[in-house]
């Protein structure tokens, strides 16, 4: 049995509002995320004090930056992974560690950015050959050609699929429209008031043949964070805490090109779904929702399949018909998700997964979730999953 | 990174070009010299794109720059409809294509005669050289019509 299994808890949450526009200045990431930082910070019933450990994003901001704003004044720990959207799990990973073994008491993890009006992605990952674990060999051998967005890289995988199984455009639709029904059910979501039907889907303008721009996730401005602790100092504070039943990381090989690999399907989630389940002691049945880091469409239908909920190849009819709804077999991506909520670095899966095991999802609360899993996804395919109960 | 000092005859083009330095610089020399080689490991014989340092099958540092038939097959591809970059606006629609060539190495290029919307899995293809600056050569790939 691991050290960590169901030790360390999530207690504290906070975000700010999810904007596309802002007056704010986005030159640095900073202010969302001390606005996240706060809001999570107090939600715990903790005060900025008594944060001890503080584990900031890659590439956005610095543990010394927030600390300095905050008042930390004893920072005993901090630390960062290089796996882009993987961030939030493989700090998950990290928090519950340091608390664990007693190297911080109150761990705080932040992630916002101004992804709308600062610099966008495909920006980021052109101008900063670090950004991205991969960068280097996507400068020297992706760019030239043209190659220079995500949404074409993993195009090709989801090209890939739809020849090797008979996937469809309907299929990717049909997790782009069971995150805009789920984003109808979510005042923060950004495209609440946007409902979008399979029409209006296959309708929406070819980005990059076969994604679509519904298949595409909205890039945003805003910040979330999350506080994590044993869950001994857990009793005294303000929240029914959430634990960390299990806690996992992966990389596919070679993680820095997603062109060579012998299996091009597999994922670092294919890695860490079974240690995760295996520190939490459950199998993929007996998951409530699951929170899925859904760059584009194909991603969310890939890491399912990965991840064991269905068959590779299956994961198409998986989604189809209402499979991941809620009220269906398993609802993926109950606030919309990256495509309709908001692009917050999968911090708010993070975010809404602690909602839903509060029991505070309003009208898209899953009926007695007990159990739910969270993915990360980052660079050309590194994965985290955290399997969190109440 | 973005370096605005290559030209495509005479014109200027602030298109992305590869950090000339290592094992990629060697890379592309080969291009310039209208050689497609990739590292083959001198130990277990493994070929190997993109260049490394050691081979990941057994270890060993030391590596040959061993050409390739410059066959090869459409594993994937993409058409990119709206682009992402502004330099190439005017390329739409364009795809980049995944090749695996004979010697089971893969590396993304373009194909120079072939409508994008037109690729299909599996097309026979082989290398040409498109030299887009003096600094610059890129190994591009055409269909071949009579695949032997």
């Amino acid at each position: 049995m691991s050290a960590l299994q169901n030790e360390a808890c999530i207690v504290g949450i906070g975000q700010t509002p999810f904007l596309r526009g802002t007056d704010d200045d986005c030159s640095s990431s900073l202010r969302v995320e001390l606005q996240a930082c706060e809001a999570a910070i107090k939600d715990a019933g903790l005060s900025n004090k008594d944060i001890d450990g503080i584990l900031p994003f890659y590439g956005l901001s610095i543990a010394e930056d927030l600390a300095v704003n905050l008042g930390v004044r004893d920072l005993a720990y901090q630390a960062t992974s290089h796996v882009g959207g993987a961030g939030p799990g493989a700090s998950v990973a990290n928090a519950a560690n340091a608390v664990v073994a007693g190297l911080a008491n109150y761990v705080i993890i932040p992630g916002g950015w101004y992804g709308y009006s600062g610099r966008r992605v495909r920006q980021i990952v052109v101008q900063d050959v670090n950004a991205m674990s991969g960068g280097k060999t996507a400068r020297d051998f992706y760019f030239p050609f043209g190659l220079t967005a995500p949404v074409q890289w993993f195009s090709f995988i989801a090209r890939l699929h739809m020849m090797e199984f008979g996937t469809k455009p309907e299929h990717l639709g049909a997790v782009a429209v069971a995150q805009r029904k789920h984003a109808q059910l979510n005042p923060n979501a950004l495209l609440r008031d946007k409902p979008l039907d399979m029409a209006g889907y296959l309708a929406s303008p070819m980005i990059s043949d076969p994604y679509r721009m519904f298949d595409c996730s909205l890039e945003a401005d805003g910040g979330c964070a999350f506080v994590v602790t044993t869950k001994e100092r857990a009793r005294d504070l303000a929240q029914t805490p959430i634990n960390i039943l299990g806690i996992a990381q992966g990389q596919p090989f070679p993680a820095d090109d997603i062109l060579t690999r012998e299996d091009p399907f597999h994922l670092g989630v294919t890695d860490a779904a079974p240690r995760a389940f295996g520190m939490a002691g459950i199998e993929a049945k007996d998951v409530d929702f699951a929170e899925i880091y859904d760059p584009f469409t194909f991603q969310v239908i890939q890491q399912l399949e990965e991840i064991g909920f269905c068959e590779r190849g299956s994961g198409g009819d998986f989604v189809a018909d209402g499979g991941i709804e809620l009220g269906g077999k398993l609802p993926v991506n109950t606030h919309g998700g990256l495509l309709s909520e908001a692009h917050v670095l999968g911090m708010n899966h993070y975010i809404e997964a602690v909602q839903q095991l509060r029991g505070n999802a309003g009208e898209r609360q899953v009926k007695d979730a007990e159990i739910g899993i969270v993915t990360g996804f980052g660079d050309f395919g590194d994965g985290a999953i955290a399997v969190l109960g109440r | 990174m973005t370096s605005t000092d290559t030209t495509t005859a005479g014109k200027e083009t602030s298109k992305p070009t590869p950090q000339m330095e290592g094992t990629t610089k060697e890379f592309y020399d080969f291009c310039q010299k209208k050689e497609l080689r990739f590292q083959c490991c001198s130990n277990c014989k493994q070929w190997r794109h993109v260049p490394r340092l050691m081979c990941a099958e057994c270890g060993s540092w030391e590596w040959q720059w061993l050409r390739s038939s410059g066959r090869g097959k459409v594993f994937t591809w993409t058409v990119v409809e709206r682009p992402m970059h502004p330099d190439f606006v005017e390329d739409v629609p364009y795809a980049p294509v995944v090749i695996e060539l004979e010697e089971g190495v893969r590396m993304v290029s373009w194909l120079s005669n072939c409508d994008p919307h037109e690729i299909t899995r599996g097309m026979p293809v082989e290398v040409e050289f498109d030299a887009v600056s003096e600094q610059l050569t890129l190994p591009k790939f055409k269909r071949r019509n009579n695949p032997l």
